[in-house]
This record gives C-alpha cells, sequence and structure tokens, in this order.
C-alpha cells in the first residue's frame, strides 16, 4: 500500500473511522504470520500470537511514527510477542541456541554441484517439494531462519530487518549468508529431482531400429 | 587479482542482493564465465531461495485470515479504545 494511502487510513482511523483498521493491516498478515512461526514452530501458538500482535498493533495505533513503514512497526510489534510467548513456553533457550550453532562447526560452504537444472516454481505444486523446503528452513539454527525470514520472505531491507533485531546491518548480512548457504547445502542435492526431465537424446533413434 | 572459488562462496549472498562493489561484481562474474562450479551453485542458491519465498511453500492455516478479523471484529465492538497515550 502507498505509504500517503497509509498515513491517511490512520489518521482516519485514530480520528474514529476503527473499521478501517481491518484494511489497513490486511496486506501483511502474511508477512505477520511468517515472523511470527520462524520462531514459533507450533501452528496455533504461532496464530494466537499474530491475533496478539495485531491487537496491540491496533490499541497502540496512537503510537506509530510515520518515520518508520507501518509494516515494519507491525513487525517489531509481532517480533514482540512472540518472543514474550517464547520466554513461557521456553521451548528454546539460550544453551539450545549455541548448541544448534555447534553443530555446523562454522562450516557454511555451499554444495559442490557441475550443473544446475532450473526447477520452475510451478514444481511446487507438488507438496512434496514444498515440505522439503520447509523442513530444510525449520532445522536452520534459530538466528539464522529468523533473518532468512525477514529478509528472504518478508522481503524487509538489511537496514530494517537490523533496527528490529537490534543487530548491525554486518551482522544481518552474516546471518543471512550463513542461512542461504545452508539452505543450500541442505537442498540442492535432494531438490535436483524436481527439474523438468530434458527430453531424452536421440529416442527418435530407438524408435527407428526397434 | 584472480578470486577463488572459495572467495565467490563468501559473497555469493551480496552477490545476490547486488549489495558488492562494481569492481567485486567483475571480478565474481569474470570467475562466473569460467567455473561451472560456481555458477551451479550461484543459479541454485537463487533457485532455491525463489521457490522458498513462493507462497505456495509456506501457506497460511486455513481460516487464518478469517478468525484473525473476528477476533478483531470483537476488539473493535468491545472495549475498542485506542490508548491515547504517547
Amino acid at each position: 500500500m502507498p505509504r500517503a494511502n497509509e498515513a491517511e487510513m490512520i489518521a482516519r482511523i485514530l480520528a474514529g473511522e476503527r473499521e478501517l483498521f481491518h484494511e489497513l493491516i490486511r496486506p501483511y498478515e502474511r508477512m505477520v504470520y511468517l515472523t511470527v512461526s520462524a520462531m514459533l514452530k507450533n501452528e496455533a501458538d504461532a496464530e494466537d500470537t499474530v491475533q496478539d500482535a495485531v491487537i496491540k498493533a491496533y490499541r497502540n495505533l496512537a503510537a506509530f511514527r510515520a518515520e518508520s513503514r507501518f509494516s515494519t512497526w507491525l513487525t517489531a510489534i509481532a517480533l514482540n510477542e512472540a518472543r514474550g510467548r517464547l520466554r513461557r513456553i521456553k521451548r528454546e533457550n539460550v544453551e539450545s541456541l549455541d548448541a544448534e550453532l555447534e553443530m555446523y562447526g562454522g562450516d557454511f560452504t555451499p554444495a559442490a554441484l557441475m550443473d544446475w537444472h532450473p526447477i520452475p516454481s510451478e514444481a511446487l505444486e507438488s507438496k512434496e517439494l514444498a515440505d522439503k523446503i520447509k523442513a530444510a528452513v525449520a532445522e536452520l539454527p534459530f538466528l539464522y531462519r529468523e533473518v532468512l525470514t525477514l529478509r528472504d520472505l518478508d522481503e524487509l531491507q538489511t537496514e530494517e530487518t537490523a533496527v528490529l533485531l537490534n543487530v548491525s546491518i554486518q551482522v544481518v548480512k552474516t546471518r543471512l549468508h550463513r542461512a542461504r548457504m545452508l539452505l543450500q547445502k541442505r537442498l540442492a542435492p535432494v531438490l535436483k529431482g524436481f527439474a523438468p526431465q530434458p527430453a531424452p537424446r536421440r529416442s527418435w533413434l530407438s524408435r527407428r531400429h526397434p | 587479482m584472480k578470486l577463488k572459488c572459495k572467495h565467490v562462496w563468501m559473497y555469493i549472498s551480496d552477490y545476490i542482493d547486488n549489495s558488492v562493489d562494481a569492481e567485486l561484481r567483475a571480478q565474481i562474474e569474470r570467475h562466473l564465465e569460467n567455473c561451472e562450479i560456481c555458477s551451479a551453485i550461484l543459479d541454485s542458491t537463487r533457485n532455491i531461495l525463489y521457490l522458498t519465498a513462493d507462497a505456495r511453500t509456506f501457506t497460511l492455516p486455513v481460516g487464518f485470515s478469517e478468525r484473525l478479523h473476528a477476533r478483531l471484529s470483537s476488539e473493535l465492538q468491545d472495549d475498542g479504545e485506542i490508548s491515547r497515550r504517547k
């Protein structure tokens, strides 16, 4: 949504046209859900947290400052809500984070391949392919999954991501690089088979000489 | 300076984001022209990210949006006061 329209909509909501808040958040539902579910793996937890975050955004709308984008502000609220929920369920504590990172022993080299046949997005009609990708993302260490979600799924800029996570731009870039390399390493060998098969070469020969 | 494969790998993510300077970009591109392995790594990484970001990969739970707006509606009707403190 263009920023000017958004600012106008926010002003109208604050002036009493509450129902407009539905429209204000509609473009960002998916983004907020993806952000929260990168942190909370349980689908029901993630959904509850998104609802809490949206209600909180509504109640605090008067505190929104137009110098940030509304989407970034909403994402910041969602991240806070998700962190709060995470602390309550204590599913991922600091220890497990360190252990996760050590598992990779600092090795973020990609899987070497001789060639790559592009997989078109239509291949995602196969649930099997989507499931393999989701599993690989879910297996990423928490800090890498978080950055990958904000940058590559939510399509936030590096600077916005750094502000949201309260880390430097270089930290965002490093984590993103590692996340992408881990995904490539994990998925490239597995996904090869999903590329459309090229027509078998010289098959006409076998027809001519049965 | 000639780049080695290992160096190209360090910059794959920045290269994809177009956040390497022009000189480094040119060096990486020269390397890619002659290195099938690095080209395949770059292509596969791009392809995987493209598929990961596709809306068909991570889908919302069925009825997610309806439930969200239903809860929001009851909030707006009940005590839907926006806090005035700033």
